[in-house]
Order: C-alpha cells, then structure tokens, then sequence
C-alpha cells in the first residue's frame, strides 16, 4: 500500500480521472512545466500533453471563465487558483456563471469543472496566501464545496468532485500538503457529501475541516489526558453539509465547538449553529461554541499562530462548553 | 499615429465610422466596391436578407409594446442594429456556434431560435431556459462581457476536438473596457482559438458615449493583443455577412481570432427602463436614422428591380402576423408554479435543499387547507 502526502494523493487522484476520461483536463497558472507550485500537478503535462494539461495566462476570471466553455462544449476541467486569495478575480465567473448556468438552462447545461484552491494559513506566508474564502462558495446556490484534511480523502474526494457534474470547489489545505499517510487504492469511499467522526468520545463534539481537522484532533488527545473524552468530526463537505452525522454526534456528547480558521462572524460556525440548534435544541447542554479566526483581514506572518485557532483555544472553548 | 479617426479625446464619434470603414452599400442604397471584401448573392438571398431585416425589427417593436402593457418586465430593444445582427448570423455555418448578450435578437432569428423563447426571461417565467444546443446559440448572458470567455473556451474545445466549425462572441462598445473581455482576447490569441469577436458599437453604454470607454477606435485594439481588427458599417447587411464570412473562414482554417467592430447606433433607449433624453441630442439620432439599416436595404431593392410593391406589402403581412403570434404567445405565457424556484440548481439536489422544498410546499399547503 502506498503512502503519500497529500499533495501526491492529489497528485494520483488527477492522473487516475484524465486517465477515466479523456475529456478531464487541468488547467492552470504554472501546471505543465513546473508541476504547480506546490507540485501538485507534477508530470501531468509530460505524461498527457500540453493539450490536456494547460499553463493558461495569468488571469483567474479567464481560467474559470475557458473552463466554463470547455465544460459547455463537453470537456471536463479542473482548474488550479495558485492560492486562495487569487480566486476573488474569478470570483463573478464562479458565482454569477458557474454556479448558475444549470439553473439558467433549466438543467440543459451541465458544467462539471472542479476548482482546486489551496487554502488557509500556517505557512509565514506574505498577504493573500492563507485565506479561508469557503463561505463565499458555500452561500452560493449551484455550488458544491468540500474540503480533505488527510492523503485518503484527497485522493478519493479529489476523484469524486471531478466525477461529480455539478461545479465543485475543491479546498486543499495547503499547510498539511506533506503529511502522510498510507491510501489503498483498492478501498471504497465514503461518499464525497458525507462527514466523518474521526475520533469518538462522549463528552464533547468538536467539528472542524481541512487543516482543522488535526488541530481538533490534538485538542482531544490533550484532553484525554484529563479525563475528557472529546468526539472529532472531519466535516469534509461545507456544502451540502451533512448535517445527519453532527446531528447524531451532537444528540450524543450534547455539546459542540465548531472550529474554522475563516472569520468566526458569519462563517461556518454560525450556519453550522443555527442548524444544530433549530434540529437537536433540547439535546444540547451548551451552547454552540465557536472558534476560528478574528474578524480581521488575516495578519501579518509573525502574528499567525494568535489568529489560527490552535489547541490552546480549542480546549478553552471545550472548557467554556463544560461549564454550563 | 494611436489616435485613430473617431477616437480623439473630448470628440463625439461622427455617424461616418471613418476611412476604414467597409461598406458595400451605402446609406442611400447603393452598391460600392470594396478591395477586401465582396458578396454576391442571387435576388431571393438579397430579398431573404431584407426579409429578416424587416421581421426582426417588427418582433422588437412588438416586445416593446409588450413591455408597455406590461407583459414584459423589461425589453432590450435591438433597433438600428439589425444590419450588423442578420449579417453576422447569416454568416454563421449550422456547425458554428455563437454567444450571445441579451440583445442579439437578430442573431438568434437567423439561428432558428423561436422569438418567443427569447421573452421568457424579460417576462420573467424563466431565465432563459433554451438548450444552447438545438439551434448553437447560447443562452443570453446578463453580466457585461462573461461570455465572451465562455466563448473562448468553447473555441478552445473546438480545437481540441478538431471540429472545422468556428464560434462567435457578441458583446458591446461598453464590455469592451470589461476585464473578462480583453481577458478572452488574450486567450483566443495565445491559444489561436477559432473565434471570432463582434462587437456591435452602438456608440452608447446606457449613458456612457463611446469616448468613457476608449481613446482608440475599438477595432485597433486587436491588433495590441496580435490579431486583426476590422470597422466594418454596421448599418450595411452586405458588408456585415462579407466581413463576417471572411473572419468565420479564418477561425475555420487555424488562423485564429478576428476582431469585428460592426459600427452602428443604437436608435432606441438601452432599455425600455432608459430614457435617452437625459443624456443625448435628438439631433444625433436624426442623423443615424437617415443610415437605418432596414431601409437603405429597401432602396437597394427597389432600385435594382430585385423587389417590387407587392413583395414589400407580403413581407409587412408577414411581419404583422409573426408579431400577432408573439403576441398571442406572450400573453399565455404561464407564470411557473412556486416549487420551481428549486428545480436545477443542481445536477444532484443535495437533501438539505429537497428538504427546504418540501418546508415551503407545505408552508404553501397550509394556506390551502385554511381555504377549504
């Protein structure tokens, strides 16, 4: 059984699709030549061609924008943004195009692109490398967003999203690129729209996505030490969410932190919150507890382990939650 | 010299369109020779051209009545610009595929599409709704200059697929100065997609003259990005199919994009929401009008026998009966039932979704029980 990091389970799920389908291309700034800047597309072009792997000129909206053509002429792309803050210029394309035209069409246009967006911070990057732009994509109708946080996810979600013919916004969690892990290629997935409790425990739920996921498990390997048994929930797909999963989890522990490196206001949380307490109100013992990052433009580097939730904060909000 | 002769700063663009305009017939009818460019067609493709001429301003007059009886929210009238439209959409191939703004009412005739599938979305029963597929015409695209990318791309897939057929992307002097605009042509250019971009300057973007968008000629652009620019008369259907044509066949034949400027006018209000009078002399449209595009076709007509009274009078019964089926059409237009609002937005409805259409039905369900 191989292992990979995640970058190169990604790398594995793109080549296993263009192999599937000869209409999968991959598209995007620096994807031939240099394999991506996080390599993520390394030897696609040798191996299939500069016609199915595309180093397009340096404009978001003309990536998305070609892709939605493609798509409309039959093909099936997968477009890399380089990183998450260059995906506001494609922005219109992706919500007012993208997104809708199935709806525009009464369903007689189907557009499968996937776009792949490193996203997130941890890297002691400079501005508009480590953002968290998911909410944008998930208050959108006619978009679907999921998110991996490990290689087996990557590999398999990455697969199902190019499948999938609905557009999908892929968020790859750019600081966990080089961790690995062992993927047989052999198993069977989970479904792409599904969450996953990737720790059980009884006392406290704590849901997060992508490079959340091993903060949250940390956080409940820390906690164990004191006797607190916290159940970690990899949601994997921000929309549709799967609400059924953390339902379940909620109506069992009581209790839920909903952890996201995006702006706590108006993210995930809020939604993720709303719902629980609409669904599961008289299971709850506590309120929805919410950490992520500050309602701030993201900060300079040297400021970013303040602003990214870590462990500390996370076992703050469990304790805050224990307390009611 | 970068100022070319329509283009200098503070100037209003004169109704000439300048020394490098084509033009096959001029404003009063007659026939001129160009070096570049020529059409010869028989007496019935010249009555056919005429004959689309005539129909499409009729429904565009009739969708502006309808919108002021209020069976239409809002209409985008084409008037002045059906030279530049039937030119162009008659030169287009079966195999060709073309994309649309919202106002290529023309262009969709010519493409076979039934007028009355264009008003849906100005009724607002639907947001378009046709299958860009049965007739290669695109679904009308609102946002200034998106689907001149989607264009690009389809051209792109056009070439990969080794198909001999070529695209064209519509848009307007105003989505000239759009990113996504100058963005496709340095797609198609790098990519030697096989597209072709008309752009209908009609010298006005609702308020905005030709001079907030550009201190050159708009055809002049092109040739910054490394393909051709033509000025073509876009009030001349001759010189529109010819110029179209030779662009098309260039797409076709991997010599990539050409960029069209059909130079027309836009005789009426952007929409039937605008109220030209704000912003423009009268004086300005009373100098287009003796350009209209439909009559100038009529002279040429008249005066070279090809037609005569009695073809004129059968083509405005014609005309009348095709805007009294718009009409009719319009008016039993259904309004969609409530539950539609949740019908594709996906390929796959995700549950959360099939869930809040089961809430609202029975939120709506309600109110009927209360009746009984």
């Amino acid at each position: 059984m191989p292992t990979y990091t995640i970058a190169r389970a990604l790398n594995e799920a793109l080549r296993k699709a263009m192999e599937r389908d000869a209409k999968v291309l991959v598209m995007g700034e620096d994807v031939g030549k240099l394999g991506g800047v996080f390599r993520v597309t390394d030897g696609l072009q040798k191996d299939f061609g500069e016609d199915r792997v595309i180093d397009t000129p340096l404009a978001e909206s003309g990536i998305v924008g070609t892709a939605i053509g493609l798509a409309m002429r039959g093909y099936r792309p997968v477009c890399e943004i380089q990183f998450d803050g260059f995906v506001y210029p494609a922005f219109d394309q992706i919500v007012s195009q993208l997104a809708k035209v199935h709806y525009r069409s009464k369903g007689q246009v189907r557009l499968p692109v996937t776009i792949r967006v490193p996203y997130g911070g941890g890297i002691g990057a400079v501005e508009h490398h480590s953002e968290s732009p998911e909410v944008y994509f998930a208050h959108t109708a006619g978009l679907k967003v999921v998110t991996c946080s490990n290689a087996v996810d990557a590999y398999f979600m990455l697969q199902q999203a190019v499948a999938t013919d609905d557009p999908v916004i892929f968020l790859e969690p750019k600081r966990r690129y080089w961790e690995k892990a062992e993927v047989d290629p052999a198993m069977t997935p989970d479904p792409l729209h599904a969450a996953r409790v990737v720790r059980p425990g009884r006392d406290v739920t704590v849901a997060g996505y992508g490079p959340m996921v091993k903060v949250g498990m940390d956080a409940a390997a820390a906690a164990e030490e004191d006797g607190r048994a916290l159940e970690v929930i990899d949601l994997r797909t921000l929309s549709p969410l799967d609400m059924a999963t953390l339902l379940g989890s909620v109506r069992r522990t009581g209790r839920l932190v909903v952890v996201h490196e995006a702006p706590v206001s108006h993210g995930l949380g809020a939604e993720i919150a709303a719902r629980v307490t609409e669904a599961a109100f008289y299971s709850l013992e506590a309120p929805v507890l919410r950490v992520g990052g500050m309602d701030t433009p993201y900060p300079p580097s040297r400021l970013e382990e303040d602003y990214l939730p870590g462990l500390d904060r996370v076992l703050d909000a469990v304790d805050r939650s224990l307390a009611y | 010299m970068i100022l070319g002769d329509n283009g200098a700063p503070g100037t209003r663009p004169d109704a000439s369109g300048g020394s490098e305009l084509v033009q096959l017939l001029t404003p009063e009818g007659e026939r001129v020779d160009h070096p570049g460019y020529s059409v010869d067609l028989t007496p019935q493709e010249y009555r056919d051209l005429y004959r689309d001429l005539v129909l499409v301003r009729r429904v565009d007059l009739e969708a502006t009545a309808l919108q002021r009886q209020g069976e239409l929210g809002i209409w985008a009238s084409l008037l002045g610009q059906e030279a530049a439209q039937v030119g162009s959409g008659r030169a287009l191939q079966p195999d060709d595929m073309a994309f649309p703004t919202y106002r290529e009412h023309g262009v969709a005739w010519c493409r076979g599409v039934d007028p009355l599938r264009l008003l849906g979305l100005f009724r607002g029963v639907n947001h378009g709704g046709w299958d860009p597929k049965e007739n290669n015409f695109n679904l009308y695209t609102i946002v200034i200059g998106s689907q001149t990318l989607h264009a690009t791309g389809y051209a792109m897939g056009v070439q990969k697929d080794g198909s001999e057929s070529a695209v064209i992307a519509y848009f307007g002097d105003g989505a000239s100065s759009q990113g996504d605009v100058n963005e496709s042509f340095v797609w198609a250019s790098v990519f030697n997609a096989p597209i072709v971009f008309f752009c209908q300057n009609n010298q006005w973007a609702i308020s905005e003259p030709l001079e907030k968008q550009s201190r050159i000629p708009l055809y002049q652009r092109a040739l910054g990005f490394g393909f051709p620019g033509v000025r073509v008369d876009g009030n001349d259907v001759l010189a529109c199919l010819a110029v179209t044509r030779a662009a098309l066949e260039a797409a076709r034949t991997g010599q990539g994009p050409t960029l069209i400027e059909a130079f027309t006018y836009r005789m009426g209000a952007h929409t039937t929401s605008d109220d030209p009078t704000r912003y423009r002399l009268a004086r300005e449209l009373e100098a287009w009008k003796l350009k209209d595009p439909v009559e100038r076709m009529k002279a040429y007509l008249s005066r070279s026998g090809m037609a005569d009274s009695t073809f004129f009078a059968a083509l405005d019964r014609e005309a009348d009966e095709l805007a009294a089926q718009v009409r009719n059409g319009c008016l039993t237009m259904a309004d969609p039932a409530p539950l539609t609002i949740f019908d594709n937005v996906y390929v796959e409805q995700p549950p959360e979704l099939e869930q809040q259409r089961r809430e609202f039905g029975a939120y709506l369900d309600s109110f009927e029980e209360v009746a009984h």
